[in-house]
């Protein structure tokens, strides 16, 4: 009997290569999902709000998706470079950046204010921390506040979706007529329109961002996430939930002054920050417990700056303040071992 | 894992909440009847084959040695005797690889014939021994201790705690139960299925001598759904013991950690660094069960065991070995390894040990042997954690895995220590589901030894100090 079989061929025993057998930790299956593939079934949810986007917006809103594409993937590739890092284009985490940055934006934004949203996004909300999963703020988000703070205006200038079925109306007079979104309608001071049916927002043709007003198309791509298991229920459940009890009690309290709440869940981009924004892996705490808090934070914060702030929407700013309080709701909410804490 | 629950809730299985469920791989082996493996050429029997002191050799080099005779006595109270597998000749002492990668001393012993008929009638008396045994109530406690003690039991699941230490319960200790572990949640490993199918008397009376040794009123065989025919079997043998009843667990890993069996069997949660005693359970394997009815009743000592070899080898089934048998020789008999095997698993995938080295023997708590293919083994390069959550999710024990990990990699023992790095049962749950592969339980695992490290070092300072 040879000392080392795995070495020493003998027969049919050790027929495994020159390598020899390997020596591994436990242990030694692994599921299939990937950082990739989870950033993959990202993309994939986000195909139907796209098509939406496509439709109302049309060719605004190919060119909005690649210049984000565009400024955030050189980006990424830019700083790794620079750093002397590995290229980590491939784990299509700036790709998902990209995406939910074109959708958080008007469709007629000059490429220049495009570009450098998705430059900050990048830069300033991911590689300055160190790249991905070391970030405290969702990238996109922060691409998003940039602009809104330098571009004000360009920001808030929003057009009519494309016009009812029949011929396409050509691009250049859809950029020329302006209109407000549901939100701005109801901020006091807003001239009296008549606000959008309760259809109209769920199936997207108002003004807004590019992948925000079809709350449908949005809720396909969440159950695919779902399905799949990408995301669970709990930052969606927290975020919904919250928002609409917030404002229920508004519109039950005070029915004039306030929207009910079925507009406040198809108007702006509640839905797409529930599902897809606030859900982001890495700036979201660890434990389910701690997401249910975290989602349920956002959702308040949404309904008291929809309500009582300055600008129409708080999906951005909700997101980002609870981003910065992720941590600490880790801190707080930590599961308890099973059979409680060790003593001593 | 809410509709899990649910779904177990439903169909009246046990379950525990969390875990994953890697596809079982068990339809390799299921089907295969236990199969004698001929002896060797030469055994190398390990003086220490279990948890606690090491065995004292108690032969000399060239001496004739009897199957089943003592050649290395007890080394204190936690430690167990070993005794010859095979008739033959000692060699001199030599030095073997144990999994954990320490080397322990062992003997060799050149083996005399035995003929077929021989090792098949052998198998018989393993699997169904024939003549009367003794009543379990008949029995006293301690002789049963006594019987495990002398056999060298040691818990032949894996863990190889010696059974005796488990059997004798301090009489304050009220233990009411004792549970039957044939849930069998390792993947590819199908040797308690098969023990249970065809040796379900045996396992049973096993259990019985358990439960008076322990004093238990009540006994629970718990064995995973994914096993039909062994819950069948394992009806059918204990249909004439009120006091013993069959649980059908879901197949989920990992259901066969004590720590995960016991809440779903008994709704009790052994507390963080206690043990099943602290909830008044005592917890046998299906394997031990078994040698502890060849140990009282007819005073064999460990010395042979079933075990599932699979994966990328010829003939995968389930085997029986004597102990000190090479892997080598079982792989051979089995008919040699795929072209495309590139790792030897003692254990199954989850939470067994590779070994490069194929001269490592057969010991008490050798479960099984998988063998992997170069596409199964394919290393994921380990990137960035996303804070996704995974591992928290999926802690059978409601551990933080990443937060722990981190803290050994930035080597802050007393953060990892404050996310309860010590309770953790090292089931690999986290490194099975973590999306950037990252090695989060080998991670815990160096950080606990660290922290035993420390210990040690700190009791020998107190001792250099008094």
């Amino acid at each position: 009997m040879s000392v080392d079989t795995a070495k020493e061929p003998q027969g049919d025993v050790v027929s495994s290569g020159p390598g020899g057998l390997e020596v591994q930790p436990a242990p030694h299956l692994t599921d299939p999902i990937t950082t990739r593939r989870l950033m993959l079934d990202v993309i994939i949810a986000l195909i139907p709000a796209f098509l939406a986007s496509l439709v109302f917006f049309q060719w605004n809103s190919l060119r909005v998706l690649a210049l984000c594409l565009i400024g955030c993937l050189a980006t990424e590739y830019l700083f790794n470079r620079v750093r002397n890092k590995p290229n980590s284009l491939s784990d299509l985490s700036a790709v998902v950046t990209a995406i939910i940055l074109a959708f958080s934006l008007p469709p007629t934004l000059p490429w220049f204010a495009v570009l450098m949203g998705a430059i900050v996004a990048i830069a300033l909300g991911k590689m300055f921390f160190g790249g991905l999963g070391q970030n405290i703020f969702n990238p996109a988000m922060v691409g998003r506040a940039f602009l809104m703070v330098t571009f004000a205006s360009l920001m808030t200038t929003w057009v009519a979706p494309a016009a009812e079925p029949g011929p396409p109306v050509p691009t250049d007079r859809v950029e020329a007529v302006t209109a407000a979104t549901p939100l701005a309608q109801i901020k006091p001071g807003d001239p009296e329109r008549p606000l959008p049916e309760t259809w109209r927002l769920f199936v997207g043709r108002t003004a807004g961002s590019l992948g925000e007003t079809s709350v449908i198309a949005l809720l396909i791509g969440a159950a695919y996430l779902l399905i799949r298991r990408t995301i669970d229920w709990t930052i969606p459940f927290g975020m919904l939930g919250a928002a609409l009890a917030f404002a229920a009690i508004a519109y039950l309290a005070a029915p004039g002054k306030f929207a009910n709440p079925m507009f406040h869940l198809g108007a702006g981009s509640l839905v797409f920050g529930a599902f897809l924004i606030a859900t982001d892996l890495v700036t979201s705490p660890l434990s389910k417990s701690g997401r249910v808090v975290f989602g349920a934070g956002c959702g308040v914060l949404t309904m008291v700056i929809r309500q009582f702030g300055t600008y129409p929407e708080g999906v951005m700013f909700s997101i980002l303040m609870m981003n910065a309080l992720a941590p600490l709701i880790g801190r707080w909410m930590r599961p308890t071992p099973l059979g409680g804490k060790a003593r001593g | 894992m809410i509709t899990n629950t649910i779904k177990s809730k439903l169909t009246n299985k046990k379950v525990f909440p969390r875990g994953v469920h890697p596809h079982d791989f068990k339809e390799q082996t299921r089907d295969r009847a236990i199969e004698a493996v001929p002896w060797p050429k030469e055994v190398v029997i390990p003086f220490q084959q279990h948890i606690g002191a090491p065995a004292q050799p108690t032969v000399k080099p060239r001496q004739e040695v009897k199957r089943g005779e003592v050649i290395g006595t007890a080394g204190g109270f936690v430690s167990a005797p070993v005794h010859a597998s095979v008739d033959g000749k000692t060699g001199p002492l030599t030095t073997v690889l144990t999994p954990v990668g320490t080397r322990v001393s062992a003997v060799p012993v050149q083996t005399a014939e035995i003929s077929q008929e021989q090792l098949e009638q052998d198998l018989k008396d393993f699997l169904q021994p024939q003549g009367p045994v003794k009543p379990a109530d008949l029995i006293e406690p301690e002789a049963i201790v006594k019987a495990a003690a002398e056999a060298g039991l040691v818990g032949m699941g894996g863990a190889t705690f010696p059974t005796h230490v488990k059997l004798k319960v301090s009489p304050e200790r009220k233990i009411d139960t004792v549970v039957l572990n044939g849930s069998e949640c390792e993947p590819y490993l199908t040797a308690d299925d098969r023990l249970m199918r065809e040796a379900s008397g045996t396992v049973v009376r096993g259990l019985m001598l358990a439960m008076r040794a322990v004093g238990a009123p009540r006994g629970v065989i718990a064995i995973e759904d994914n096993k039909p025919e062994a819950i069948a079997a394992m009806r059918q043998a204990a249909a004439g013991y009120p006091s013993v009843e069959v649980a059908v667990c879901a197949a989920k890993y990992p259901m066969g950690g004590e720590r995960q069996l016991i809440p779903a069997v008994l709704n009790r949660v052994i507390p963080t660094g206690g043990l099943p005693l602290d909830v008044g359970v005592v917890v046998v394997n299906v394997a031990t069960s078994l040698a502890l009815a060849h140990a009282v009743d007819r005073s064999r000592p460990a010395i042979t065991r079933v075990l599932t070899l699979t994966g990328a080898v010829h003939r995968p089934g389930n085997y029986y070995v004597a102990i000190g048998t090479p892997l080598s020789h079982v792989i051979e008999h089995a008919g040699g390894l795929k072209d495309d095997a590139a790792e030897v698993i003692l254990g199954g995938p989850m939470m067994g040990v590779t070994m490069p080295d194929l001269s490592t023997p057969v010991t008490k708590g050798t479960s099984g042997i998988t063998v992997l293919t170069r596409d199964q083994v394919v290393r994921r390069q380990e990137t960035a954690c996303i804070r996704c959550g995974r591992c928290v999710d999926h802690c059978p024990l409601k551990l933080m895995p990443t937060k722990i990990s981190q803290a050994v990699k930035h080597r802050d023992l007393e953060l990892a220590k404050a996310y309860d790095l010590m309770a953790c049962c090292e089931c690999g749950c986290c490194s099975y589901v973590c999306p950037a592969g990252i090695p989060v339980v080998q991670y815990i695992k160096s950080g606990k030894a660290a922290e035993m490290r420390r210990r040690a070092r700190e009791k020998a300072e107190a001792a250099k100090k008094a």
